[in-house]
């Protein structure tokens, strides 16, 4: 094999495969947000184009979905890698989840295969062959088929993050699956998706507005780029209020399951009730990360320092410190092997038993049994403070500017925006709304940096961190295969805003 | 063959057609489809046979023996220590 080839080049396969990862995810998570979003907005076209039944909506639906079509083609089979990367980087890990990703995926991938390739072929090559009502079912059906995707998908990650539905088998050495309802609509998962799926209309929205001011400034396709400018707008600022309110219940759901990314997200090492939101540091918000995470301005944030040393809430609760819990997840690790060696050797079923209740008392701490330092469960402060504030700030950022848009497009309230037109303003500001196209992916990958980086060590939340997931590999192979993934995925992106572009400039076919 | 299933027939034998012609006629007019489905086809044959082949193989099937329980387990007791 190559891999056995390769030189070995000192690096830690753990750095190395937990980069490749995230390389191919961003590259993934490029094409994903801007398929879900502008699906609604391609939808919308066409619903006023079966409305009205006037050419022009056609168009400019055609348009859309032109656009659709080539970050859709991009988009395709980008996410495969990451399973191969599964079964290859991380097969400890893929053996250790079990079946729980097996039937997510799998439900992915039929229903991707089958939805998208029979309404995409519809809505594009159905124009003349079917019925209006039925092209634009079809549309929207591509659309709600690949937001079915995205959910199965964000089921299997947020397993990881708040593993639910299952239990540990030490015989098999999987997790298995004991509740499908569990796993599939756990409250983790359902914030995720909507989340995510609100986020990305934003992106959809941005790119709309962006390539709509891009005509608008050179004086091309006018009416299309106003309408299209409305549906925007209209789209990004709903979304923009939806993301708030599902990154607000998503706080909550980290809060809960996840309390050192919420202490990492925002640097608190100390906590305490009544705790307020840093925007930055020294500035904050009074009571707003209590209210973010509790829903209660008095509510109690742990610290950093508190999660380590273990703290009791005002309500009477317990949490234990590491190094309570790495004792218990060393009980469980031991148990296993005493359980498994007990079986091989076919000892008496008390004994196997015995350790069996001691894996099962101890396996919510399964994974602290691999730290050797009670300082390891902490994830790296800095990223998670930096990119929660970008996500944040752009996103309200967002609210503004599609608030802004619509006030400019339609004209209203009139004393502010009556004697703006939005086909003749000074071209900076057309190159503003071009310039928020990468600000909103740069806000989407920093909202993954946090869910991601905030859930360091663990792959799997508690039960195993990067160290024990890991294949044994040579991390120079990882290596390798990181740069060919760089200038493999750097080609393919230069390629798909080569042929983006040229479609813009082309512009839609009247 | 009785007239109902006659049209029963027909009328799956006209979806069929219609279907087929939908496909058919769709990718006979592509234009810049075509180059959309060079590209696909290239990144699938980049990523299922070279990165697959060369670079991503199961790593528990080729190092487990068929018994990857035993194998995981052994990992994870032995990465405790």
């Amino acid at each position: 094999m190559l891999q056995n080839l390769i030189l070995n080049i000192d690096a830690g396969t753990i750095d190395w495969s937990r980069a490749q990862f995230a390389l191919t995810a961003i590259y993934h998570w490029l094409f994903v947000p801007l398929t879900l979003g502008l699906a609604v907005i391609m939808g919308i076209a066409e619903t006023k184009y079966y409305r009205t039944k006037d050419e022009f909506w056609k168009e400019t639906a055609k348009f859309w979905q032109k656009l659709f079509g080539v970050n859709f083609a991009m988009g395709v089979a980008t996410g495969i890698i990451l399973e191969f990367e599964f079964g290859t980087n991380w097969s400890n890990y893929s053996w250790f989840v079990g079946d729980i990703f097996g039937a997510p995926l799998a439900i992915e991938g039929i229903v991707a295969f089958f939805m998208e390739s029979t309404f995409v072929a519809v809505m594009y090559f159905g124009w003349k062959k079917v019925s209006a009502g039925f092209h634009l079912a079809s549309t929207w059906l591509t659309g709600l088929g690949a937001t079915i995707s995205a959910w199965w998908i964000l089921v299997a990650n947020a397993w990881m993050q708040c593993p639910v539905g299952c239990e540990f088998n030490p015989d098999t050495m999987r997790n298995e699956m004991v509740s499908f309802a569990e796993v599939a609509l756990s409250p983790f998962a359902v914030s995720k998706f909507c989340h995510t799926v609100t986020s990305s209309w934003i992106i959809g929205a941005i790119f709309c507005i962006g390539v709509s001011c891009w005509y608008l400034m050179k004086k091309r396709h006018t009416k299309l780029a106003i309408e299209s400018i409305k549906i925007g707008a209209g789209v990004g600022l709903v979304a923009a209020l939806l993301a708030g309110g599902t990154g607000h219940k998503s706080g909550m759901d980290v809060a809960e399951a996840q309390p050192m990314k919420l202490a990492a997200m925002e640097a608190l090492y100390d906590g305490g009730t009544e705790q307020g939101l840093k925007l930055i540091e020294g500035i904050e918000v009074p009571y707003g990360l209590s209210i973010m995470a509790t829903n209660d301005p008095k509510g109690y944030v742990p610290g950093i320092n508190d999660l380590v040393n273990g703290y009791t809430t005002p309500d009477g609760k317990t949490e234990p410190s590491v190094e309570e819990k790495m004792e218990r997840g060393k009980k469980a690790i031991e148990a296993l092997a005493a359980y498994r060696k007990a079986k091989a050797e076919g000892a008496d079923e008390s004994i196997v038993n015995y350790q069996l209740s001691i894996i099962n008392s101890n396996m919510q701490y399964f994974g602290y049994g691999y730290l050797k330092d009670k300082t390891d469960v902490i994830p790296p402060v800095a990223v998670n403070f930096w990119a929660f504030r970008v996500m944040v700030g752009v996103g309200c950022l967002f609210i503004l500017f599609f608030a802004v848009i619509l006030a400019v497009t339609y004209q209203w309230p009139k004393a502010l925006f009556g004697k703006r037109d939005i086909t003749a303003l000074p071209a900076w500001h057309y190159w503003v709304a071009i310039a928020l196209i990468p600000l909103a992916y740069i806000g989407s990958e920093c909202g993954w940096l946090v869910a991601e980086f905030g859930r360091q060590p663990w792959t799997i939340q508690d039960m195993l961190p990067t160290w024990a997931s890991v294949s044994d590999l040579q991390s120079s192979s990882v290596m390798i295969t990181f740069f060919l993934f760089l200038i493999l995925f750097s080609t393919m992106l230069a390629v798909e805003i080569n042929i983006l572009l040229k479609q813009i400039k082309k512009g839609p076919e009247v | 063959m009785p007239q109902k299933f006659r049209t029963i027939y027909m009328a799956k034998e006209n979806f069929l057609s219609k279907v087929f012609h939908l496909y058919y006629d769709g990718f006979r007019s592509m234009t810049l489809g075509k180059t959309l489905w060079a590209i696909i086809l290239i990144k699938l044959f980049i990523i299922f046979v070279v990165l697959k082949l060369f670079f991503f193989p199961n790593f528990l099937k080729q190092h487990a023996d068929g018994d990857e329980p035993s194998y995981v387990a052994n990992e994870l007791v032995e990465r405790a220590k």
